[in-house]
């Protein structure tokens, strides 16, 4: 296999003295659709918070295409992020503009290019997502799965080669969720785009992803193709794929102590 | 025993819990200065439109309110002040009173405190719904710099248009002055505005004007910065607006009792 172009070495983020990250090591390889699966609170938002240099680890390292981004400059940071996308759970567009403007924002402030070149780029875009004719909408004026694709056409308009997705699936009817997962999938087949899912949704998750790691109280339990994680024998992501709920384990005594506030 | 450690431990929390605000303050004030003065030269441009989007929206926009208070101030300054000099016969140092006052301290505060309620507290309201809907993460992963982008614009344009409207709040409360005192005293029109004119010191215009640019900086500063630390969701937006604005005025009084010191104290 060819190098790993995104890699986590054992990073590790605590907030006071809550360990929410405890040594995750992760290798996503170029042209691969990477799952991040995991219940909510396991740490994978936090994870990809990292990835995207929004916040500092307390340890460990994240290499993006060999770079380290926990001690990159604002100005080298900037740089390398010129060529990732990442598509927000909220889609996150800028509410203030439309929707062109919102997928010509980073064209205007990272390029050269003429105005007109960049409303060309800001169509082509669009009408990737399905999205064309709704270039002067405002972000309010958009279904939940208009504004993700439209966030995603942000994505895109910089010709990312590493695209990460937050939860794209969340939120939205089954259908329009499909329609996304579609989208993905084409992204990769048509532009070999390195794509890192974060999500729970596990019908997302097997309908895209070529390899999936499964995260468990801040730690990768497993990470493999889809048959490999089917066959694991770890209980934790048996009860994730069999949707089981967590054994109610407190005895009557316990409850009442827990209600009255007695330890 | 407890208590009392209960009582200075909370004490301690709240002066730390306030140095670090202090400190993220602090450096996102020397951040904005950077990205508004050096990072320019350097060749990283200045958002123009976005400044001059914000000025319209803080100095235009603020025009109507800040003129009609200024006006009514004036009208009270002047009553209140002819009321009192009338029996020592001294009217005509009405005009005197009004200038000095309003330029010295009150066209100044009431500007900046108009604009508090009407801007400052926007300015958090709109940083932190941002927040809140992951844009200024966005902007981050973009690669944009939110300090360029949303603060740099905005203390700018404070900074250019709260003295702006100071100097139009002056003139518009002398007016006001004016109006009272030739309608109801005997005084002449040249008379008022020769008496005025005496009384114009430029030390009064200028340490006002200084005070509003320091006010407009304590504005812009404190609004951005609680919309910054926003956590949460459309409640914390709410309290954080809520707590720029209080914390704004209260900088802004406090500091002009320090300018009022440093220009007027007689020890």
């Amino acid at each position: 296999m060819a190098e790993p172009i995104v890699q986590v070495k054992n990073l590790v983020v605590t907030y006071g003295n809550r360990v929410v990250l405890d040594g995750v090591n992760l290798d996503i390889y170029p042209g691969e659709i990477l799952a991040i699966l995991g219940r909510s609170g396991c740490g994978k938002s936090t994870l990809l918070r990292h990835m995207l240099g929004l916040a500092k680890p307390t340890a460990g390292q994240i290499l993006i295409k060999g770079k380290d981004i926990t001690s990159l400059s604002e100005e080298e940071k900037t740089e390398l992020f010129k060529k990732i996308g990442m598509l927000f759970q909220s889609a996150a567009l800028f509410n203030s503009m439309t929707i062109a403007d919102n997928v010509a924002l980073p064209l205007r402030e990272h390029t050269k290019l003429e105005e007109s070149t960049i409303q060309i780029m800001v169509k082509m875009k669009l009408e990737l997502v399905g999205l064309s004719g709704f270039e002067n909408f405002k972000p309010a004026q958009l279904s939940g799965g208009m504004k993700k694709r439209a966030g995603l056409a942000r994505a895109l308009a910089m010709d990312p080669e590493i695209l990460f997705c937050d939860e794209p699936s969340a939120g939205l009817d089954p259908v329009v969720a499909a329609g996304l997962d579609n989208l993905i999938r084409k992204l990769q087949t048509a532009f070999k785009m390195t794509i890192v899912v974060v999500t729970h949704e596990m019908d997302s998750v097997f309908a895209i992803a070529d390899r999936i790691a499964m995260m468990h109280d801040g730690k990768i339990l497993v990470v493999g193709t889809k048959e490999e994680i089917k066959r694991s024998p770890d209980p934790i992501v048996q009860q994730f794929l069999n949707r089981q709920p967590d054994e109610e384990e407190m005895d009557r005594e316990q409850y009442l102590n827990t209600i009255t506030g007695a330890s | 025993m407890e208590a009392i450690n209960k009582f200075f431990g909370s004490i301690g929390h709240s002066v730390l819990a306030m140095l670090n605000h202090l400190r993220r303050m602090k450096t996102m004030t020397a951040e904005t200065f950077y990205w508004t003065l050096v990072a320019p030269l350097k060749g990283k441009g200045l958002k123009w439109d976005n400044t001059v989007e914000q000025m319209v929206n803080i100095g235009f926009n603020s025009l109507p309110i800040v003129a009609t208070i200024a006006f009514f101030v004036g009208l009270i300054i002047s009553m209140q002040s002819a009321y009192q000099l009338k029996q020592f016969g001294a009217s005509i140092y009405v005009a005197d009173l009004v200038l000095v006052s309003l330029i010295r301290e009150l066209s100044p505060l009431l500007t900046a405190i108009i604009v508090t309620g009407r801007n400052g507290s926007a300015i958090t309201a709109e940083i932190g719904t941002m927040k809140v809907s992951e844009e200024i993460d966005a902007l981050r992963t973009m690669g944009l710099n939110p300090i360029k982008f949303l603060i740099v614009p905005r203390t700018l344009a404070m900074l250019i248009m709260l003295p702006c409207l100071t100097i139009l709040a002056d003139m518009i409360g002398i007016i006001g002055g004016y109006l009272i005192a030739v309608s109801t005293l005997d005084i002449t029109s040249t008379r008022y505005i020769n008496q005025t004119i005496q009384a114009l010191v430029f030390k009064d215009f200028f340490s006002g004007l200084l005070k509003s640019v320091f006010f407009a900086l304590i504005i812009a500063i404190v609004g951005c910065y609680q919309g910054f630390i926003v956590e949460g969701g459309a409640e914390e937006v709410g309290k954080a607006t809520t707590r720029s604005v209080v914390i704004s005025i209260f900088l802004i009084i406090a500091s002009d009792v320090f300018f009022t010191a440093l220009f007027y104290s007689t020890f």
